[in-house]
């Protein structure tokens, strides 16, 4: 079993997993969710299902929870990414509470509200560091590449997008079942470090819990999205001893960043390119 | 020869109100036009049937030999077609060289997995996309402005990078919504040439509406007229600035 510092490192490094899936989905698509926490669900309890019941592998459970994820994400995407704006955000409200309750109702498999106990325990520091250190780079990668660009003019201006030759709902779909898979994986790691499952750890609170760290770390932004992820992993597990007002202290800390940086911590920068930017600036003297 | 661009009876109706009525147009090859027409007569709305922003009620519209009606706007763009906006559609966040980019990775593709992992085809198109990139910038007298937020540049940049943003598509016909919109007479004249040029180097067929009467008399050897949706004049220049029609549509009756 991890030590407790350890266990609020795996935790973040998870919370941040499936904050860069939103990230990527909210920030640089501009798809607003607020039911991403449903593709956690599924690739927990996918991941926990097949280890414990089929005597698979973790590490192909993990990736075949996220797949399954994204696969659900693709069929949901078709019909509701029609949708613009906030109408898509309650759709997915809709969808996060229906897989909710299929979990909870589908007891022979899934064990129901009772929770699913006993997952094995193979959620550890280095394969939460791994994990977290590869999809990172390729996330990175993907948003300094011509997806990125694309992504982004969807979000800007999906019309502007469509009169430069983009299919603009075959890159919301795809940006959406990234974010699944992300989210899934997330899961599959949650399951692995929880060794317990139950539904209400996939509720609305941390579908909003998701969008909102993506908002606090400022959109358009993936290292905002792991600052602000860290932070409020921290919040929640530092205070949980005063458990009574950390979700005040959550909630103060994301008020403060409404009222001081309305933009996120980050605005639209990464943290690499304002370190570079103040290197030139001081060598040349001049603001960039 | 066939014309490059052709409307056959083109009608659409928003409701109650005809605001294309069976219009006829053929462009040819390497031809430069100018649509005028007062305001309302429905020349933006003739760029957007052709893009395919609005579907098109009756009528045909045939692009390089091809029937491009029913199709989607991202498919007719990816034929050949690129279009600049009456009121400016850049993404203002972004760069004037990313917004150059996202037009120029149109014809510069890789795969997702090169994306992802960096590898690949990558590095090569994307020094490619960028290059290129910067000789429009350069081009339409950008290059200085490069990595300054499109969103903060002077209002006649802007226009311009939108251009620049339409060459980068490497289309076949370009259409121009009022390109001098909110320009002063200086500007109005650096763009004709701009216009003029951009035509010449790259043998560009080129279709704008413009209400800059001078812009257009001395831009555009083939010009048409329309008022409440109809072709009402069309010639050269001359021939449709006397047309009897075309005076009454714009300075009213008893001329």
């Amino acid at each position: 079993m991890p030590t407790y510092i350890e266990g609020i490192i795996i935790l973040t490094c998870i919370n941040s997993i499936a904050a860069m899936g939103v990230s990527l989905l909210t920030g640089f698509t501009g798809i607003f969710t607020l039911g991403n926490a449903a593709y956690m669900a599924i690739g927990a309890y996918t991941t926990a299902i097949l280890t414990m019941k089929h005597n698979l592998h973790w590490l192909p459970s993990v990736i075949l929870g996220g797949l399954l994820a994204m696969a659900i994400a693709y069929l949901i995407g078709i019909p509701t990414l029609k949708l613009m704006g906030d109408y898509f955000a309650i759709a997915s409200i809709g969808l996060g509470e229906t897989v909710r309750l299929i979990i909870e109702n589908w007891e022979p498999v899934t064990r129901g509200a009772r929770g699913f106990p006993g997952i094995d325990s193979f959620t550890t520091l280095p394969v939460a560091l791994t994990f977290f250190i590869i999809l990172t780079w390729i996330t990175f990668n993907l948003i300094k590449s011509n997806y990125g660009r694309a992504f982004k003019a969807c979000r800007d201006d999906y019309l502007a997008a469509s009169l430069l030759g983009f299919n603009t709902a075959k890159y919301r779909i795809l940006s959406l079942s990234i974010s699944a898979l992300y989210c899934g994986i997330a899961g599959g790691l949650f399951a692995g470090f929880m060794t317990f499952l139950q539904p209400t750890m996939f509720d609305l609170q941390k579908s909003t819990e998701l969008t909102a760290v993506v908002v606090f770390g400022g959109l358009g932004s993936l290292s905002g999205t792991i600052l602000g992820t860290t932070i409020i992993t921290l919040i929640i597990e530092l205070f949980r001893p005063i458990s009574q007002y950390r979700m005040l202290i959550y909630g103060a800390a994301l008020v403060l960043v409404m009222i001081f940086r309305p933009e996120g911590l980050m605005g639209e920068k990464e943290i690499l390119s304002l370190i570079r930017g103040m290197g030139r600036r001081g060598e040349h003297g001049r603001p960039t | 020869m066939g014309g490059l661009l052709e409307l056959n009876g083109v009608t659409k109706r928003f409701g109650g109100i005809v605001a294309v009525k069976e219009l006829s147009i053929k462009v040819n090859e390497g031809e430069l036009v100018g649509l005028i027409g007062p305001n309302g007569a429905g020349k933006t709305t003739v760029f957007n049937l052709i893009t395919g922003l609005y579907p098109v009620d009756e009528g045909r519209i045939i692009f390089n030999g091809e029937e491009i009606t029913p199709l989607k706007s991202y498919e007719i763009i990816r034929k050949g077609v690129a279009r600049t906006f009456q009121n400016l559609r850049l993404f203002p966040r972004a760069t004037a060289l990313e917004n150059v980019m996202t037009a120029c990775q149109n014809h510069l593709r890789y795969s997702f997995l090169e994306a992802c992992l960096h590898m690949g085809r990558w590095r090569r198109y994307e020094s490619a996309i960028k290059d290129e990139s910067m000789y429009y910038l350069e081009k339409m007298g950008l290059k200085e402005r490069a990595f300054q937020r499109a969103g903060t540049l002077p209002y006649g940049h802007q226009r311009r990078l939108e251009i620049a943003r339409a060459l980068a598509l490497k289309p076949k016909l370009l259409l121009l919504d009022e390109p001098a919109a909110g320009m002063n007479p200086e500007e109005v004249a650096e763009l004709s040439e701009l216009i003029v040029d951009i035509h010449r180097e790259f043998k560009l067929t080129t279709m704008v509406i413009e209400h800059h009467m001078d812009l257009v008399v001395g831009v555009c050897p083939h010009v048409i007229c329309m008022n409440f949706g109809e072709k009402i004049a069309e010639g050269t220049p001359n021939e449709v600035m006397n047309h009897p029609e075309v005076l009454r549509a714009y300075l009213g009756e008893e001329v």
